[in-house]
């Protein structure tokens, strides 16, 4: 048996998405939709979208792969995959999904994809407006703890506590994805600037979060192609490799009640160090991050349990410098991602990595070789993903 | 302070056990003014939420077990955007985690009472308050929670 892993068995052939709407105001159908980022990504790969063979996604997205591949006319279908959880936990973790099925010989020609049209059907942030509740949720739904953001902030809270972080922190992170987003016309942020004082004056949604500390609701599909890596030279792009990816939580994430044992968390404690270990790369390495912003305090607790600097550092290496391509110590979520350019459940992220590597992203890094996504923190499973140019090789 | 009947405005979710019945004794207690959580029978161990299983041992002998209503807060939160149509009116609250010391360290999910406003702070001793929601239909008691 050769070795255990992932690393430079799979590329991504190609990128696509649908234009991103506000939430309730796309024109077309969810299904529609997924279909149009599917045929949008094959355009780019070159590939004829009969070819496709498999279909991974995540988050209980509502378009069935039969019926995808029955409205494309695959020729057949060979792996349909969804990775369980909600939020955005599993965007990296349908790329591993996808290329496990790629590299181990159950898939020729995979596409990950996500599609909302919340307008369609119901959006993430209202609370259950039901007359009972059971379970986990009753044990918080009565005490007004109900949308996600309430399910996080006392995470977050306990996080700046046990360390110090200061608001500013949180505030840098909202900066970059929006100072990003000008320069992205596929933004839905694009001509609405963010600045401290806008941030400073803006109401609190729910302590610690501000109104600019949370993602948007949009509407639109995108997709991402996944090929065998002897494929990826004889493509019309820059090759992009998968390097590693890993998904879940550590001990106990899901403990009822909030009883997780590792509470002020991102969820990635143990996650990520299993992405470095296949990827065999470490967080210096990394020439640009997309990190899921459900929140900004999720995305500070992923920047930490990646191991991109220390808690007690945040104050001061989340500074918005630091943050911003081209020239920043670390550029984060350089096309203005879930906050700022869609809430694409992260798979927004994900093209942007390709780009970043492809050299084709609207805030370009210069020589990017090697590409991270952090996926849906604080949640369970969480995942992420690690991209590089064939000189990681 | 206005003289309000309950921490929050009525119209949220009541709280009712699920089909299985796993946190029926829970809500039952509540109602009878006692604070029951789980403790297995083999190892000790304290659980909460509700489990059919020991998580420590995995043996299925667990017993409802009423604890002191003595705590400390682990993480809250003030909430200012309400999301669900029965709290419109409410204006900002505060939801609190709170650890159980004596008990495992389990924690357990209430509102702290008193000014929405008021300063929180982490590690403050508090104790439980019982709320009992009898006009309801169903009827039901929530665990809240106020400054020792
Ligand atoms: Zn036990």
């Amino acid at each position: 048996m050769g070795e255990r892993t992932l690393r430079g068995k799979t590329a991504v052939a190609g990128i696509g998405e649908t234009t991103y709407y506000k939430h309730g105001q796309a024109p077309e159908s969810e299904f529609k939709l997924a279909l149009m980022a599917i045929l949008a990504a094959c355009e780019d790969a070159g590939i004829d979208p009969r070819e496709i063979d498999g279909f991974s996604s995540y988050s209980n997205d509502r378009n069935d792969p039969s019926r995808l591949a029955a409205a494309l006319g695959t020729k057949e279908l060979r792996f349909s995959n969804m990775q369980w959880g909600g939020g955005g936990g599993g965007g990296s973790a349908a790329v591993g999904n996808a290329s496990a099925a790629v590299a181990g010989g159950m898939a020729d020609c995979v596409v990950v994809f996500r599609a909302l049209a919340q307008g369609q059907f119901a959006r993430f942030g209202r609370g259950p407006q039901v007359p009972t509740i059971s379970g986990d949720l009753a044990m918080a739904s009565p005490y007004g703890l109900l949308s996600p953001a309430q399910r996080f902030a006392m995470k977050m809270m306990r996080f700046m506590h046990d360390h110090g972080v200061r608001q500013e922190a949180q505030r840098a992170i909202a900066m970059a994805s929006y100072h990003h987003a000008q320069n992205n016309p596929r933004a839905v942020m694009n001509g609405r600037p963010l600045d401290e004082e806008k941030y400073d004056n803006s109401r609190w949604i729910v302590e610690p979060f501000k109104l600019f500390d949370c993602c948007m609701e949009n509407d639109g599909a995108a997709a991402m192609i996944i090929v065998p890596a002897e494929r990826a030279k004889d493509l019309p792009h820059k090759p992009s490799y998968v390097l590693g990816v890993s998904s879940g939580s550590d001990h106990r994430c899901a403990a009822p009640s909030h009883n997780a044992p590792n509470y002020a968390s991102s969820s990635f404690a143990s996650v990520a160090p299993h992405l470095f270990e296949m990827a065999q790369v470490t967080p210096k390495d990394v020439d640009v991050v997309q990190s899921y912003e459900n929140f900004t305090g999720g995305v500070l607790m992923s920047l930490v349990e990646h191991g991109f600097f220390a808690a007690e550092e945040a104050n001061d290496f989340l500074k918005v410098d630091n943050l911003l391509a081209p020239t920043g110590k670390m550029p984060l979520n350089t096309s203005g991602g879930n906050l700022a350019e869609c809430y694409m459940h992260g798979l927004e992220l994900q093209l942007e990595a390709i780009r970043q590597i492809r050299g084709d992203s609207p805030n370009p890094v210069a020589d990017v070789d090697v590409s991270i996504v952090c996926s849906g923190p604080m949640v369970t499973p969480v995942s992420s993903s690690i991209f590089g140019t064939e000189a990681t090789l | 302070m206005s003289e309000r009947a309950y921490y929050l405005d009525e119209g949220l979710p009541a709280p009712v056990p699920e089909a299985d019945g796993l946190s029926k004794p829970y809500w039952e207690g509540l109602q009878n003014n006692e604070i029951l959580v789980q403790r297995c029978d083999k190892c000790q161990n304290w659980q909460w939420g509700p489990e059919w299983m020991c998580h420590k041992c995995h043996s299925f002998d667990l017993t409802w077990t009423k604890v002191e209503g003595n705590g400390h807060i682990y993480s809250w939160e003030r909430v200012w955007h309400p999301v669900h149509s029965a709290l419109s009116n409410q204006g900002p609250y505060i939801v609190v985690l709170v650890e159980l010391r004596d008990y495992g360290n389990i924690r357990m999910i209430g509102n702290l009472l008193g000014d929405p406003e008021q300063e929180v702070r982490i590690g403050a001793p508090v104790n439980a308050v019982l709320e009992h929601h009898k006009d309801n239909d169903p009827a039901f008691t929530l665990l809240q929670w106020q400054y020792s």
